[in-house]
């Protein structure tokens, strides 16, 4: 699309001449029906259902297709507390997601373990596992900052390139979709972490 | 109006004579108190408290369990003795040393008499693994769930239960974690504003550990 001078392509398109790029055409498709996958696990679903309904009404940005089935979602958002217990699950979903998809961590719990961070039984934030796209803060966070954070994930989708070397991830043959699951160990789960995904912040001594 | 405690203790002790009960004293204002029982015929008892005409506790609230460690109890006694032929008062310091044990609480109340609650407790003998109580789901069906839970935190297992399996850890975990000494994966990471237990923990993070651990030896890998 930057071969196209945007001068030009102004004045075209006030001559009735409009002229487009397959990639421009193509993001532009995908942007407008991102489809999330059903689930929720705490508080903060109830902020997606209301987002979902008709005062928000997130149709508006073509997102309305909530699926039941991850094989037939794109979206992914993480709405609510992970526990531990759960973590190999969203993992699972994740995983059996088809390409492209993207995840919104919905809330302080999703993003870091929020008010129960301290806790034995719950994960620290799900980028330890999987790639986060957008993170929303809040305890729960109202359904404009999930519309925003839509919005965010739209504009994402549009700067998505289709050829070249900084194409999307999944149009890259040597990148993972997959991403393991952890295990039920004898006092965490096994790993504690995806090293691959995750770096935890650097402990600062004085 | 529900009888009283020592009424109910002793119309038990009437129906199921072996029963040895106590009345556990409660110094908060609630003033709630509580009926121990002995493992070997809780469930006998368990029975007339659910079927006695008087008493009809058809509803099994709450279950729930308690981790008493092993403590030392201290008491002062004042005794006589004769110091230098002359009599006088000193007061003697003895420590008892009580053992640690598990606890089930159960709260029991009366829909069709609407009364309650009668607050009965079973102690393990010992915190060791493996301690054992009676279950008491054969009488009142609700505790299923709820001994489930205190096995799954707890670690005691209830005989007589139909499905004792973890219900919310995972089936593969070891620990008990609402027991006090209960050790946590060591997973700190770095916190921009710790305090009280946080505070604590990031201080030997930063301090007391110069090799890597925790957070630091998984992004080490």
């Amino acid at each position: 699309m930057s071969e196209i001078d945007e001068k030009l392509r102004t004045e075209l398109q006030r001559q009735g001449v409009w002229v487009t790029s397959m990639q421009e055409l193509y993001n532009w498709g995908r942007k407008n029906s991102i489809w999330p996958l059903q689930f929720g696990l705490a508080c903060c679903a109830i902020e997606m259902i209301a987002t979902a309904a008709s005062r928000y009404d997130i149709a508006r940005f073509g997102g309305e297709v909530f699926r039941p089935s991850p094989r037939q979602a794109d979206l992914m958002i993480v709405a609510g507390t992970v526990t531990k217990k759960m973590a190999p699950q969203i993992v699972r979903l994740y995983n059996q997601m088809a390409d492209p998809k993207y995840v919104i961590a919905m809330g302080a719990c999703a993003i870091s373990g929020g008010p129960f961070k301290q806790g034995y039984n719950v994960l620290k934030g799900i980028d330890r596992y999987i790639p986060v796209d957008v993170y929303i803060p809040g305890c729960p966070p109202r359904p404009e900052a999930l519309l925003h954070a839509f919005m965010e994930l739209q504009r994402k989708i549009d700067e998505q390139k289709l050829t070249g070397a900084n194409k999307a991830e999944h149009l890259k043959t040597d990148q993972p979709s997959e991403f393991p699951v952890p295990k039920f160990g004898e006092h965490d789960l096994e790993p504690a972490a995806n090293c691959a995904v995750f770096q935890p912040p650097v402990i600062e001594r004085t | 109006m529900m009888e009283s405690l020592d009424q109910i203790k002793s119309r038990i002790e009437g129906a199921v004579p072996e029963a040895k009960i106590e009345i556990v004293q409660n110094g908060s204002p609630s003033q709630q108190q509580s009926l121990l029982l002995d493992s070997e015929h809780a469930l006998a008892i368990g029975k007339f408290l659910r079927d006695d005409p008087a008493l009809r506790l058809d509803f099994c609230s709450n279950v729930t369990g308690v981790d008493w460690l092993d403590r030392i109890v201290k008491k002062t006694i004042k005794i006589k003795t004769a110091v230098d032929g002359v009599e006088k008062e000193v007061d003697q310091t003895t420590e008892e040393k009580i053992p640690g044990y598990l606890e089930a609480v159960y709260h029991f109340y009366s829909i069709a008499l609407k009364h309650g609650p009668v607050i009965i407790r079973m102690r393990t003998a010992d915190r060791a693994e493996g301690a054992r109580l009676p279950s008491l789901t054969p009488v009142w069906r609700s505790a299923e769930f709820q001994e489930r839970e205190i096995f799954d935190l707890y670690g005691i297992r209830f005989d007589g239960h139909p499905d004792l399996r973890r219900i919310l850890m995972w089936d593969e975990f070891e620990d008990y974690p609402m027991r006090k000494d209960y050790v946590q994966p060591d997973d700190f990471e770095w916190e921009p504003t710790p305090h009280d237990e946080v505070l604590a923990r990031a201080k030997q993070h930063y301090t007391l550990r110069p090799e890597l651990d925790g957070a630091e030896a998984l992004r080490k890998g």
